[in-house]
C-alpha cells in the first residue's frame, strides 16, 4: 500500500470514528429513557401514528407536572415500517444503543412477537398497547399488554353475530401471513361453532395482496349471511370494495385491526356501510376520562383519537406508574411493579394485569355509518 | 357455473394487467436481450401519475360522460409521463453500458428499480393511497346469476385495444418493421441503415407507456396503491413473459392471461395459500418440456 492510500484510509477511518463519537456518550442523568417501536409508515401506518401520539400525551403530562422520580421522561420512537424484521432491529437498537428502561410497542401481534423475543432475552419490560394475540405475552415474564386477548374478542364477536345480527351461516376470510389474523380466525371458528353457528367457508389471503376477487367469489357461491374478516384496515378496505363489486351484500364484520380513520377512505366508505367491528373503546363513551382524553388529543393534534391512541396512552401511564412505585429505573423492579398493577383507572377503563400478564377488559362493538364509527354495544368479560 | 363465470372474468381482468406489463418486458428483451427489472416500477409510477393527475385536475368522483373523457385524458397523460421516464432511464442508465457485459446492465436495472421504489416511498409516502374512482363501477350484465361489473370489462377492453394498437405498430409501420429487424439481428439491421438508438428508445417509450396504462387499470380495479406494488406485479408479469416465450409479443399477452387465470382459479377453488406456488410450478413444468416458453422460438447460439 502506498503512502497516499494509507493516509486516505486513515482519514476516512478517523472521521468515521469522530462522526459516531457524540452518539455514544449521551446518557443524561436527568432523563428516564423509554423506547417505543411502531409502524409509522407502511400499510398500517395509522396504527403507529395514533399510538405514538397517544403515548406522547402521557409523556407530556408527566413531564409538565414535575417528571418522574424527579427526572424528565425522554421518549425514543423508532419506525419499524410495518415489518417484523425491522421491529426486531428497532428493539435491539433501543436496548443496546439507547439503553432504555422500558419499551412500549407494537400494535400488530406479529411485530410485537418479534420485539418481545428480544425484550425477554435482555430482560427489559415491554408493554404492548394493542396486540391481542395470546402468544405475545406468553413469550415471557417481561412482556405485558393493556388490552384484551383474542379468545375473548372471538367470543364477543360470536355472541354479537348470533344474538344481535342473528346470523348463523358465516364465511371467514383470514390473512395467513399475520399471527393476529389466523389466531383470531381460529378462536372465532371454534367459538362460533360452539354457540351453534355454521362456518360455511374459510378463505385466506396474504397481507399486501390487492386482488381478493377469487376468494370472495368462492365465498359468494356459498351464500353466507355474514363474512368475518379478521384483518388490518388497508386490506379490509380493498376487500370490502371488491366484495360489493362481485355482489356480496351480506354484512362484513371484523375486529380491532379495522380501527383506523383510513378504513373508510375512498370507495370503501360505501362498501363498508352497515358493517361492524369489535374494538377497545368508543369515542362516544360519555365517561369523563374518555371525553377528557379526546379533548386533550384534539387540542394537540387537531384530529380524533382512535382506539390505538387510547391504548398507547394507557400503556405509557402504566409503565410510568410502575417506575414511580418501583422508585428506580431498574428493569427487574419495573417489571415486578407492572405485574402488580391492579384496578388502574385508565382512559380505556379499569386495568388489572393478570397472571398471564394480560389485561381483563370489556370490548365494544362499533357500527360503520356514513364513514363514521358509531357505538353499538359493550360486551363485558 | 355462476361462480365459474365470475372467476373467469376476475381472472381475465387480472391477467390483462399482467399482460400489459409483460409486453414491456418482452419487447425490451426482444431488442436488447436483457431483463429490464425496473419495468415493474415504471408500472407503479404510472399508477401514481394517475393518482396525482386526478388530484391536479380536481377530479373528485365519476359521473356521466365527462368522467370517461377525464379518465382517457388521465390515461394518456400518465402514458406520456412514463414514456418520458422509460426514455430517460434508457438514456441515462442503460445506453452507456450497451457494450458492457450483460450482467452489468442487469445489475444496473436492479439498481434503477430500487431507486424508483425508495424514491417513491420518500416522495409519495409509504402508506397506501386510495386511487380515485375514474370510471363509475356499475353492474352491466347478469350472466346466469353472475353479476358482471363494468370495471373488469373496462380493464379487459382497454387492454385488448392497446394490444391491437401495439400489434399494428409492430406489424404495419416502418418503425415496427425496423424494430423487428433489430430484434432479429442488430448488427445486420444497423448495416441496412436503421438507427439502432432510435429504435431502442422507441421500444422503451412503447413498453413504458403500456406499463403506465397497466398502472391506471390496476388503480381502477384495486383502488389502493403504494410505492412497492411494482415489485410483486413486476415479478408476476416477468414470469408471464417467460411463460409465453420471452421476446415474443403475442406470447407475453398469452402468458399474462394464463398467470391471471391460474392465480384466480387456484385461489378460488383450491387455496390462496398455494396460489403462487402453483403458478410457479406451472412455469417450471412448462419450461422443463418447452424451454423457450409457449410461443418462443429456439435461438441458435452462434459460436
Amino acid at each position: 500500500m502506498n503512502i497516499k492510500k494509507l493516509v486516505f484510509s486513515l482519514t476516512i477511518f478517523v472521521s468515521a470514528f469522530l462522526l459516531f463519537l457524540p452518539g455514544c456518550s449521551k446518557n443524561s442523568q436527568n432523563e428516564i429513557l423509554i423506547g417505543e417501536y411502531e409502524s409509522l409508515t407502511g400499510s398500517e401506518a395509522t396504527f403507529g401514528i395514533s399510538s405514538t401520539n397517544g403515548l406522547k400525551l402521557a409523556v407530556e403530562e408527566y413531564n409538565n407536572s414535575g417528571g418522574l422520580l424527579g427526572k424528565q421522561i425522554k421518549l425514543i420512537t423508532y419506525d419499524d415500517q410495518g415489518k417484523p424484521s425491522e421491529a426486531a432491529t428497532a428493539v435491539q437498537k433501543l436496548i443496546n444503543k439507547d439503553k432504555v428502561a422500558g419499551i412500549i410497542g407494537e400494535v400488530a401481534s406479529s411485530r410485537s412477537k418479534a420485539g418481545a423475543q428480544i425484550c425477554q432475552s435482555s430482560k427489559i419490560p415491554m408493554i404492548s398497547p394493542a396486540s391481542t394475540n395470546p402468544e405475545v405475552t406468553a413469550i415471557g415474564d417481561y412482556i405485558f399488554r393493556v388490552c384484551f386477548i383474542d379468545p375473548f374478542q372471538a367470543t364477543v364477536i360470536s355472541k354479537f353475530a348470533i344474538n344481535t345480527l342473528k346470523i348463523k351461516r358465516v364465511a371467514v376470510l383470514q390473512d395467513v401471513k399475520n399471527a393476529y389474523s389466523t389466531g383470531l380466525a381460529d378462536f372465532f371458528i371454534k367459538q362460533f361453532k360452539e354457540m351453534g353457528g355454521d362456518i360455511i367457508e374459510v378463505q385466506s389471503y396474504s397481507n399486501g395482496d390487492k386482488d381478493f376477487k377469487a376468494q370472495l367469489t368462492a365465498i359468494k357461491a356459498k351464500n353466507p349471511e355474514g363474512v368475518f374478516i379478521p384483518g388490518y384496515y388497508t386490506d379490509v378496505g380493498l376487500i370490502a370494495i371488491q366484495a360489493r363489486e362481485i355482489g356480496i351484500t351480506a354484512p362484513l364484520f371484523g375486529s380491532d385491526g379495522w380501527e383506523s380513520d383510513k378504513l373508510t377512505e375512498g370507495k370503501a366508505k360505501d362498501a363498508l356501510e352497515g358493517c361492524y367491528f369489535s374494538t377497545h373503546v368508543s369515542t362516544e363513551n360519555p365517561s369523563p376520562e374518555v371525553q377528557d382524553f379526546i379533548k386533550k388529543y384534539k387540542t394537540k393534534y387537531n384530529m380524533m383519537p382512535d382506539a390505538m391512541s387510547f391504548l398507547a396512552y394507557d400503556a405509557g401511564m402504566i409503565m410510568f406508574d410502575a417506575i414511580k412505585r418501583a422508585g428506580s429505573t431498574d428493569p427487574d423492579k419495573i417489571r415486578n411493579e407492572i405485574a402488580k398493577t391492579k384496578d388502574y383507572s385508565g382512559v380505556t377503563g379499569k386495568i388489572s394485569i393478570n397472571d398471564q400478564r394480560n389485561a381483563i377488559k370489556p370490548a365494544v362493538i362499533l357500527e360503520i355509518k356514513g364513514g363514521q364509527f358509531t357505538y353499538k354495544e359493550t360486551v363485558n368479560p | 357455473m355462476t361462480e365459474f363465470i365470475q372467476q373467469l372474468i376476475n381472472g381475465l381482468s387480472l391477467g390483462s394487467i399482467y399482460a400489459l406489463i409483460a409486453l414491456g418486458y418482452t419487447m425490451i428483451y426482444g431488442i436488447l436481450r436483457f431483463i429490464n427489472f425496473a419495468h415493474g416500477d415504471v408500472f407503479m409510477i404510472g399508477a401514481f401519475s394517475g393518482y396525482y393527475l386526478a388530484i391536479l385536475f380536481g377530479f373528485s368522483s365519476a359521473s356521466g360522460l365527462m368522467s370517461l373523457v377525464y379518465a382517457i385524458i388521465i390515461l394518456i397523460c400518465s402514458m406520456i409521463i412514463c414514456a418520458a421516464l422509460g426514455f430517460t432511464i434508457e438514456k441515462l442508465a442503460y445506453k452507456p453500458l450497451r457494450s458492457s457485459p450483460k450482467l452489468t446492465i442487469l445489475i444496473t436495472a436492479i439498481g434503477v428499480s430500487l431507486f424508483l421504489e425508495y424514491t417513491g416511498q420518500l416522495v409519495f409516502g409509504a402508506d397506501p393511497k386510495s386511487f380515485p374512482t375514474l370510471v363509475e363501477n356499475k353492474p352491466v350484465v347478469t350472466l346466469g346469476g353472475a353479476v358482471i361489473f363494468s370495471n373488469p370489462l373496462v380493464v379487459l377492453v382497454t387492454a385488448v385495444i392497446l394490444m391491437i394498437i401495439l400489434r399494428m405498430i409492430v406489424m404495419k409501420t416502418k418503425m415496427g418493421t425496423a424494430m423487428r429487424a433489430v430484434s432479429y439481428n442488430m448488427t445486420a439491421a444497423s448495416l441496412m441503415g436503421i438507427n439502432i438508438n432510435r429504435i431502442i428508445s422507441f421500444t422503451f417509450i412503447i413498453g413504458s407507456s403500456l406499463a403506465a396504462a397497466a398502472g391506471i387499470l390496476f388503480g381502477l380495479n384495486y383502488p389502493k396503491i403504494d410505492p412497492l406494488i411494482g415489485i410483486l406485479y413486476g415479478l408476476k408479469a416477468f414470469v408471464a413473459a417467460v411463460l409465453g416465450g420471452i421476446g415474443n409479443i403475442a406470447g407475453a399477452a398469452l402468458g399474462g392471461m394464463i398467470i391471471g387465470l391460474t392465480e384466480t382459479f387456484v385461489s378460488g377453488y383450491i387455496s390462496s395459500t398455494y396460489r403462487d406456488a402453483i403458478a410457479f410450478a406451472i412455469l417450471i413444468l412448462l419450461l422443463l418440456f418447452k424451454p423457450t416458453g409457449l410461443m418462443g422460438k429456439k435461438e441458435i447460439e452462434k459460436v
